[in-house]
């Protein structure tokens, strides 16, 4: 829980008892969510747009963060799920229904079997082969959109998805879908803090620390890593519907290898294991990219290369701080 | 069905220049090169940018050979500092290289497929029992035999090579005699850089040059290492021929699941042998 | 009643046989003492006993069940609990969250993927530290806590899985003599159903608290008997101090 509540000191402040300090917490939780609903009447529509998909890239982020922050599986291959997630509510928009929960549901769902059916391996190897593991699986689940062209369009990317549609109307103003999106994301990103407040998630942190000890005590430790994935991949995959909902078109890059290192990126630069540390660094990732990319004609990825190589040096404790505090109490 | 076989020895012969690198650095410095793709890249645009003459080909070879070195030899010094990190850190840092060079190709060439000609007198075809054949794949299965060959004997005969098995086998046993190895581990980590970057350009009438490429050959390689056991040059040999047969089998005989016979094959040796096809035990507490 | 039999154990590393067809009987609510020369085979048996790895051959009962092919974890979920021999904890977690960390996971109640309250869990913990003599230190950090802290976290953190089986790996290594007398004193304490298994170096505790002693040498069992029988034998102080000795240099 420390690591959800005080993301500049990961760890530094360690709770008595599993319950959160109210008070300023609340106060600016309130504030950041009243903030974020009222854009939409304040900025111009492209601002919005690009607020919008820093939401969408942020529950990924968070999701990811839950694997990486709390429970130290570093996974390289996560947009598979995440890209999953949006083909499949792409593809039930258009050959289904776009009404409300449909396209979520239908997200998460995939997200999450997908998930399923990869994880179990995944999570019974450990370091650099979960790494390349992970990777392995990014990378097929990219070739899988590249080849089943009926389905996802292929190199074409899926085209047409229509507005998502609430009670009947569909919600084509750049601020609704703003909405539509902000709601999804509080709910997603509530669901995910909540899982890592809850015993489970402690019990998660402690394998994050310690796994062997984590046997030694009781908890079937491949099991717990294995929900926890299925879970990580489920709200992916809510948040690839999200992607499908705002951008209306999914395309082979965002469920490819790039789009799982963004997000790893966008992870650490947060600080792993804090869940508003990685929607912070999901902003300053969707910035670079499709804010700032364009004035650097297009090349937003060589600056956030650059980023990535200076996080390492200059996080002093390293990426995965909190993995190496454990050298500390052996 | 010969073709396939070929196609799949040419690919198997090209896999192993690259995943040899890949394997050693692993095995010697516990460092997960992620640019080792992107370096490949870098050769296989080399290669594309000077195809067509015998000059353009030996020009591109030297400047991917020279490059190469230099670029291991940077990140060996790049990642010295985090030897103690964990396996994240090194991958991002690797991930971040990656995506630079990746991204500097892409300003310098285009991002469009640029494919690359096999030098004047290989760019045509022979017949081998009976079927046409292109001549520089045979070429190729020829070279990637010879390299084996030497990376085998400097590996196994020479008085460096023993040093690097010695430290694959036990990183910490080397440092405790009080040999200084950084002078071999920066070596190894340039001449891996210099096979990949010209495995590039010796790819590249195979594969061109594009986007994407790099992960594409990275994931194969990694395939091949896991397959093979970290740190072993035999293992790199026969991982990569049996992913090299593999994967152009796989193509060919269903290719809308080629990449799942890859993964496939990843997850079984992964669960059957953690350590892979010949890594020792020593691979499997590596963490 | 036996708490935990051994019959014909053994495991070997490559050509060395750690355990050698090692037959042991722990009688319930004894103190058992195991003890060896350096490379006898006592961190492996401990394994083997555990869990942690798995026996070649050989198969482990407790309390009569045969449990040979379970994992550590249904080990542990069956009464049987451990403490390490270098204090390995949780780095991101206060002494009093370790404890409960543990205590939820065996105070009958699942582990819930939404937060709850478990004010038994608390108490749980609160009362395992005070009884490890660390209810002052709750709320610090494991990587502040001393290294005879820690041990004593250990020592808390296996009670908290409510062991009928106690395996005490080197529990006073590197404690302060005021440390090491606490811990004799908490041990000492404990309730009769729980049975302690432990393997020490130091012999003077061992003496004071064990009822029973194993001998190990080289991978298999020199003697068991009372400690004034191990104390009498001519074989354990060949083993620890002659021949042994020389031994020792080859097998450790």
């Amino acid at each position: 829980m420390t690591a959800v509540e005080a993301p500049a000191v990961p760890g530094g402040a360690a709770a008595v008892t599993p319950r959160a300090p109210r008070g300023w917490t609340g106060l600016v939780t309130v504030v950041v969510v009243v903030v974020l609903a009222a854009v939409p009447l304040f900025l111009a529509p492209f601002a919005t747009t690009t607020l919008t998909r820093i939401l969408v890239f942020a529950l990924f982020a968070v999701s990811l963060d839950l694997l990486v922050g709390v429970t130290g599986l570093p996974s390289l291959g996560h947009a598979a799920y995440f890209g999953a997630g949006a083909y499949a509510a792409g593809w039930v928009s258009i050959n289904v229904t776009a009404e409300a929960p449909v396209p979520l549901l239908a997200g998460a769902a995939v997200g999450a079997v997908a998930a399923a059916l990869t994880g179990w391996i995944t999570v019974r190897s450990a370091g650099v082969f979960f790494l390349m593991l992970t990777l392995a699986i990014g990378e097929t689940m990219h070739q899988l959109a590249n080849t089943w062209d009926s389905v996802t369009g292929g190199a074409n990317g899926l085209i047409g998805i229509p507005s998502v549609r609430i009670a009947g109307a569909p919600l084509t103003n750049a601020g609704f879908v703003h909405w539509y999106v902000l709601a999804v994301f509080l709910l997603g990103f509530a669901l995910v803090w909540l899982v890592a407040r809850s015993p489970f998630g402690t019990a998660l942190r402690g394998i994050r620390d310690n796994e062997p000890r984590m046997r030694a005590i009781g908890y079937p430790t491949a099991l717990y890593k294995y929900a926890v994935f299925v879970f990580a991949g489920g709200v992916a995959g809510l948040a690839g519907s999200l992607l499908a909902a705002q951008a209306r078109f999914v395309a082979l890059p965002d469920i490819g290898f790039l789009t799982a290192a963004f997000a790893l990126l966008a992870v650490v630069i947060g600080g792993a294991g804090s869940l508003w540390g990685a929607c912070l660094g999901a902003a300053l990732v969707i910035l670079v990219r499709d804010a700032l990319g364009p004035s650097l004609g297009g090349h937003g990825t060589l600056l956030l290369g650059a980023v990535f190589v200076l996080v390492v040096y200059l996080l002093p404790r390293g990426a995965a701080g909190v993995r190496l505090r454990r050298r500390g109490t052996s | 069905m010969l073709v396939s076989v070929l196609n799949g020895l040419a690919i198997g012969s090209l896999l192993f220049i690259l995943a040899v690198g890949l394997s050693l650095v692993f095995g010697m410095m516990d460092v997960l090169n992620l640019a080792h793709g992107a370096l490949f890249l870098g050769g296989a645009y080399l290669g594309a940018a000077f195809s067509g003459s015998w000059g353009g080909f030996l020009t591109a070879f030297g400047i991917a050979a020279v490059g190469g070195l230099v670029a291991g030899a940077v990140l060996s010094l790049m990642t010295a500092p985090l030897r103690r990190r964990s396996h994240l850190d090194q991958a991002l840092l690797t991930l971040g290289v990656a995506f630079v060079v990746a991204e500097l190709l892409i300003i310098a060439f285009g991002d469009d497929p640029l494919s690359a000609a096999a030098p004047p007198a290989l760019d045509g075809s022979v017949t081998v029992l009976g079927v046409v054949y292109p001549t520089y794949r045979l070429v190729l299965i020829g070279v990637g035999a010879v390299l084996a060959v030497a990376v085998y004997l400097v590996v196994e005969r020479t008085r460096v090579g023993a040093l690097v098995r010695a430290t694959v086998a036990d990183r910490e046993m080397v440092a405790t005699i009080g040999i200084d190895n950084r002078l071999v581990t920066t070596a190894v980590f340039a001449v891996g850089s210099l096979l990949a970057t010209t495995a590039g350009v010796l790819g590249g009438p195979v594969y061109g040059a594009r986007p994407g490429l790099d992960a594409t050959v990275l994931i194969l390689a990694l395939v091949v290492v896991v397959i093979g056991g970290l740190g072993s040059v035999r293992g790199a040999l026969v991982g990569a021929l049996i992913i090299g047969q593999v994967d152009t089998l796989g193509r060919v005989l269903l290719p809308e699941l080629a990449s799942f016979v890859l993964f496939a094959a990843l997850a079984l040796v992964l669960v059957l042998r953690p350590q892979g096809l010949f890594g020792g035990p020593a691979a499997v507490g590596a963490r | 009643m036996t708490a935990l039999r051994c019959t014909g154990l053994s495991r070997s590393f490559g050509a060395l046989k750690a355990v050698d067809g090692v037959d042991l009987a722990v009688g319930t609510g004894a103190r058992h003492a195991l003890i060896g020369p350096n490379g006898a085979g006592k961190s492996t048996l401990f394994k083997l006993v555990s869990g942690t790895m798995r026996a070649h051959s050989g198969a482990v009962e407790l309390a009569g069940r045969d449990v040979t092919g379970l994992s550590e974890v249904a080990r542990c979920r069956l009464g049987m609990s451990q403490t390490m021999q270098h204090a390995s904890l949780f780095g991101s977690m206060t002494a009093a969250e370790t404890v409960a960390l543990a205590a939820a996971r065996h105070e009958g109640g699942r582990i819930s993927p939404l937060p709850r309250r478990r004010p038994a869990v608390w108490t749980r913990a609160g009362e395992l530290l005070a009884e490890v003599g660390l209810a002052e230190r709750r709320d610090v950090p494991v990587p502040a806590l001393s290294h005879g802290e820690r041990k004593q976290l250990e020592v808390a953190l296996a009670l908290a899985c409510r062991p009928s089986l106690l395996l005490l790996d080197e529990p006073a290594a590197g404690m302060s003599p005021a440390e090491s007398a606490r811990l004799v004193e908490l041990l000492a304490g404990l309730p009769a159903e729980i049975t302690v298994l432990f393997v020490e170096h130091d012999l003077d505790l061992v003496f004071s608290l064990a009822d029973s002693v194993t001998v190990l040498h080289l991978g298999r069992v020199l003697l068991s008997g009372t400690p004034d029988e191990v104390r009498a034998s001519e074989a354990v102080r060949e083993a620890y101090l002659g021949a042994g000795r020389r031994e020792e240099l080859f097998t450790a």
